[in-house]
């Protein structure tokens, strides 16, 4: 890995992005557009401020799954990742500069929709707001390290869009947020247990309750985190420099 | 590691399978160095699988490949070798100026070397247009550029000329043999024979094994014809009579 490479990287997605407005615009834009949606629809200020954090975490993991499995998938088709392939480019410098990019797009998405959530919306946060910040980045970097690591098992858009459902449904259903983890069948939570996204809800859920952060919260955070790099290690090895 | 008695690319009983039908059988050859060779033969014979495996992003299956006296894929080899592919490979949303610099950095070229191929190219007008704005024409020399970044030794193009007006493409040629007069060499492909003419050396293949090699002169020698054309159907005739 070589820094300035790395930081290259990330500036070109980034401005990849810049020529494209309408994709920032439905990045940004649209948690925040369902965060209120889901305001009406709620229509009670409790059951709000219980949903609310929870969509703050799994939005930016969908969002950023979905766009960097089709940016990576669109690099190999395109020929540019041949190309880099033949280059003093790092495997890593390739995928860290793509979470460097989302990860900064994350943290512009969740910033929106935590502004709007709190003053118009007047989500009350009893605890103090840092944690749940962390979480959503965080969780948008899982969502990115998963996207690049995934990508490499899609050929076509068509499958990288398809695998979106296939891993991001089961981790969202299995992860406690509709049944409480501890009540599933004991082959569910252990299928529970070593999914990464169970964790980020745990963490959120004790960020959003504010109550003190202890060595839970902290664990979960490191488990998510460990997740992050270790998908980000597996997406490098299945990146080859020689192709059949 | 510039040694000029030493060949560019030396190739030894190099065989690829791909799909699980052999398409190089065993090829020997040598790319001298400081000289622009052509290497011809019709679409489907292996240019493409050839060139891919001695830039070393090709999986081959036995034979050795030898690049600027390294074996072909050493990380050593990654600054010393310019490569453009077929199709363009450059980025439709960014701009040309945009691509370049970014695979400049890529390289460690410095940054004002995007506008110095911009120029090489002719494109200098169009480099603040988006990749997926370029006629076919642009596109193909935005990904030609590419492939001059920096200082390459070896420069290896997969049918730069495709699409050109002869106008362009007779500037290129005239790019390429000043690349050579200054040493560098250059691996150009292309399936059209009247671009053989051009070439200081030949490698012709077809079905994925070396019909000829040497200069177009020898090639013209060998087969009794003026016209290279001719000289590859007589070629063909003579290896499928025998």
């Amino acid at each position: 890995m070589n820094p300035s490479i790395t930081l290259a990287t990330a500036r070109r997605i980034l401005t990849q992005l810049r020529h494209d407005h309408r994709t920032v615009a439905l990045m940004t834009l649209v948690p925040t557009l369902v965060m209120i949606l889901l305001y009406y629809v709620m229509d009670d200020e409790r059951s709000f401020a219980q949903w609310a954090p929870v969509l703050l975490c799994v939005f930016p993991f969908l969002v950023m799954f979905l766009v960097t499995s089709i940016a990576t998938l669109r690099e190999r088709t395109s020929g540019t990742l041949e190309r880099l392939m033949a280059m003093p480019l790092g495997k890593l410098d390739l995928l860290v500069g793509y979470g460097l990019a989302f990860g900064l797009m994350a943290c512009a998405q969740v910033a929106l929709a935590l502004t709007v959530s709190l003053t118009w919306l007047g989500l009350d946060l009893p605890g103090s707001l840092w944690p749940l910040v962390l979480v959503a980045v965080l969780n948008a970097l899982l969502g990115t390290s998963l996207g690049l690591l995934c990508s490499a098992f899609a050929r076509t858009e068509f499958q990288a869009v398809q695998l979106m459902p296939v891993v991001m449904i089961p981790q969202i259903l299995l992860g406690g947020i509709l049944v409480p983890r501890a009540q599933m069948a004991a082959l569910l939570e252990w299928i529970s247990d070593v999914l990464p996204m169970s964790y980020a809800i745990e963490a959120m859920k004790d960020a959003a309750m504010g109550d003190d952060l202890g060595g839970e919260f902290w664990r979960d955070i490191l488990v998510v985190a460990g997740c992050v790099l270790l998908a980000l290690v597996l997406g490098a090895a299945t990146l080859r420099r020689r192709t059949p | 590691m510039m040694n000029l008695s030493e060949p560019a690319v030396s190739v030894r009983d190099l065989r690829v399978s791909r799909g699980g039908v052999e398409v190089l059988h065993g090829l020997t050859f040598e790319v001298p160095r400081g000289q622009v060779t052509g290497l011809l033969g019709p679409s489907g014979c292996g240019k493409t699988t050839l060139i891919r495996s001695i830039v070393g992003v090709q999986v081959v299956a036995g034979g050795e490949v030898s690049v600027l006296g390294e074996p072909a894929g050493s990380p050593a080899l990654r600054r010393l070798i310019g490569y453009s592919t077929q199709s363009p490979a450059v980025y439709r949303d960014l701009s040309v100026r945009e691509n370049l610099r970014y695979f400049a950095s890529v390289l460690g070229a410095p940054r004002d070397d995007a506008d110095r191929v911009l120029e090489e190219v002719g494109l200098a007008e169009a480099a603040g247009q988006l990749g997926g704005t370029l006629s076919g024409g642009q596109l193909t020399r935005a990904s030609l550029a590419v492939a001059l970044l920096g200082r390459p030794e070896l420069i290896i193009l997969d049918e730069p000329t495709v699409g050109l007006d002869p106008v362009l493409r007779q500037e290129l040629w005239l790019l390429f043999h000043g690349l050579a007069a200054r040493g560098v060499t250059l691996l150009v492909s292309s399936h059209v024979m009247d671009e053989a003419a051009r070439c200081d050396r030949l490698l012709v293949l077809r079905q994925g094994a070396i019909l000829a090699d040497g200069t177009p002169a020898s090639l013209r020698e060998h087969t009794g014809t003026t016209d290279l054309e001719e000289a590859f159907l007589r070629l063909i005739e003579e290896t499928t009579a025998a």
